[in-house]
């Protein structure tokens, strides 16, 4: 596995860079080299593994990686950022909650190779040097949490659930945080993290 | 989950190419060996289950800039097939001239997988049967076809009572496609030949003799759009369900009224939660057209959505409670402000 990381001026745009470079440079990538082929759509082998960039918290991890992979794998497995976790695996609990270009996904669902190109961002990515994020900050003044366990899913979603506009009300966070699911039951601290971190990250 | 390989469409024509491929082109659809990845919230789940095996996978993400515009018109709505569910949902002019739509998908699964679902993908999406899904039960005629029908006499709370037949009883899960059925939208899709469009109403097959076969398009085609004619401010997505939130429905309806002093013109009954596949409820529509709403009315028209409604052992209760459902959104739909 290779892990560069390199950090690139804003604006730059990596995938019209790739389109224009692989004309002229040999460049091993499976899915590129099968994207580009549509007639022989059945030609490449998928044991073999697919080299991929992704843009995580700022930086570009370029992994060599098998196409079955999701996002939730490649943090956790491949770049030891295990931060995100692996609740259920399948899409229904919340605990994998990254943000992909400013929205909130579950990485579970989320193949790595698809992800080429999108500014993924995991609660390692929230805080700024010493200083935690408003709403992390506000998870531990309100104990948010008992186990922990779905902690960094549900702060990325409240960051997102903000940002929406969703969280005006108590309804309203309780509606558009349910698909974060937490077995310890913190729900009501949790509102009340999300009310008072608020008007902060709205305040920028 | 077993190796595939991974393509990314370079624009529509490779993707139709691709997934209509000889090689990869099975039928029925569901069973196809390349199948198309959009937001990934049912295929990545299913590959993950074995339910769902292909041996190819086209992302057509790309092809989202120019499949993803949500534009209200003078006349109509139109949605690309790639719009995520949460950025129509919010739409204004959604939520204003066609509030079914709007809440069906805001009613919808979690603020996540909405961000992530597209709308072409979401009414294609798989049953969620318990049968279905646990690839340790052998009889699913769905899944296997011919195997026989595990939920028949297993376990059937969530299952359909309208649209079965004696090889399936599996809920199709979904809300949006309840109100483009309620709303006679009509789906356009994209294959190697071009594009054509059918009405929405066609789309989905029921179960029948063939489960299998879920709907009418073939392999190599996408859902490309959805258009609707007229705006439908006055149109409810009342859903009930077992939680308050982030769950399948029980029972849902899809209401769409045109009332013009105090008499009902035009009206629109669709059905969820409890049907094989999305759920028009025409005899009831027959019962409001030219007339005043009351409270009995709205008995009438709800016994006439269920009259061919059949229970098994756990979901009989849906008949009831779906009665209920139809008749609280007509009093909703006829007295919201619009």
């Amino acid at each position: 596995m290779s892990d560069k990381s390199s950090s690139r001026p804003s604006g730059f745009d990596r995938r019209a860079f790739m389109a224009g470079a692989a004309g002229s440079v040999l460049v091993p990538m499976t899915a590129r080299a099968a994207a580009q082929d549509a007639n022989a759509p059945l030609a490449q082998d998928p044991s073999l593994p697919v080299e991929v960039t992704l843009r995580v918290n700022g930086e570009d991890k370029h992994l060599s990686l098998d196409a079955r992979t999701t996002v939730l794998d490649a943090l956790r497995e491949h770049l030891k950022l295990t931060g995100s976790k692996k609740g259920c695996d399948h899409g229904q609990c919340g605990a994998c909650t990254v943000l992909i270009d400013d929205r909130r996904v579950v990485s579970c669902l989320t193949l790595a190779v698809a992800a080429e190109g999108q500014e993924i961002t995991t609660i390692e990515g929230l805080a700024t040097d010493d200083r935690l994020h408003p709403m992390q900050q506000a998870f531990i003044d309100n104990d948010a949490f008992q186990c922990g366990y779905c902690t960094p899913g549900q702060i990325m979603s409240a960051v997102a659930c903000v940002k929406e506009g969703h969280a005006g009300n108590e309804a309203d966070i309780r509606e558009y945080m349910s698909g974060n699911i937490c077995r310890c039951a913190a729900y009501p601290n949790i509102v009340a993290a999300v009310k008072q971190a608020a008007p902060e990250i709205m305040k920028g | 989950m077993r190796p595939f390989l991974y393509q990314r469409a370079s624009d529509s024509n490779m993707a139709v190419q691709a997934l209509g491929a000889p090689a990869a082109a099975n039928n029925p659809l569901t069973k196809a060996t390349a199948q198309p990845l959009a937001g990934g919230t049912t295929l990545i789940d299913l590959m993950k289950l074995d339910v769902m095996r292909p041996a190819t996978i086209v992302d057509i993400n790309p092809l989202a800039r120019a499949w993803s515009a949500i534009e209200p018109g003078s006349d109509g709505l139109r949605l690309g097939a790639l719009a995520k569910m949460s950025d129509v949902a919010a739409h204004a002019e959604i939520q204003r001239s066609y509030p079914v739509i709007a809440d069906s998908l805001k009613l919808a699964a979690s603020a996540q997988l909405r961000n992530m679902a597209t709308l072409g993908g979401n009414v294609m999406q798989r049953t969620r049967c318990n049968y279905f899904r646990d690839v340790s039960y052998e009889n699913c005629n769905k899944r296997n076809p011919g195997s026989g029908c595990a939920a028949m006499d297993g376990v059937n709370r969530m299952h359909a009572v309208l649209g079965t037949s004696d090889q399936c009883i599996a809920t199709y899960p979904g809300d949006f496609a309840q109100a483009l059925i309620a709303l006679d939208a009509t789906v356009e899709i994209t294959g190697k030949a071009g594009t054509r469009t059918m009405p929405f109403a066609q789309l989905h097959k029921a179960p029948g003799d063939t489960p299998e076969i879920e709907t009418t398009l073939q392999p190599g085609e996408l859902i490309s759009a959805f258009s609707i004619s007229g705006r439908w401010p006055r149109s409810v997505y009342l859903k009930a369900r077992d939680r308050q939130s982030y769950e399948f429905a029980l029972s849902s309806a899809a209401i769409a009224l045109d009332v013009q002093d105090g008499t009902i013109r035009n009206a629109r009954v669709a059905l969820g939660g409890v049907a094989t596949v999305p759920w028009r409820a025409r005899e009831a529509e027959a019962l409001l057209k030219g007339q005043k709403f009351d409270e009995a009315l709205g008995q009438r028209v709800a016994e006439a959505a269920f009259a061919d409604a059949r229970g098994r052992r756990h979901n009989s209760f849906k008949i009831a409670l779906g009665k209920r459902v139809v008749a609280r959104a007509l009093q909703q739909a006829v007295t919201m402000e619009i």
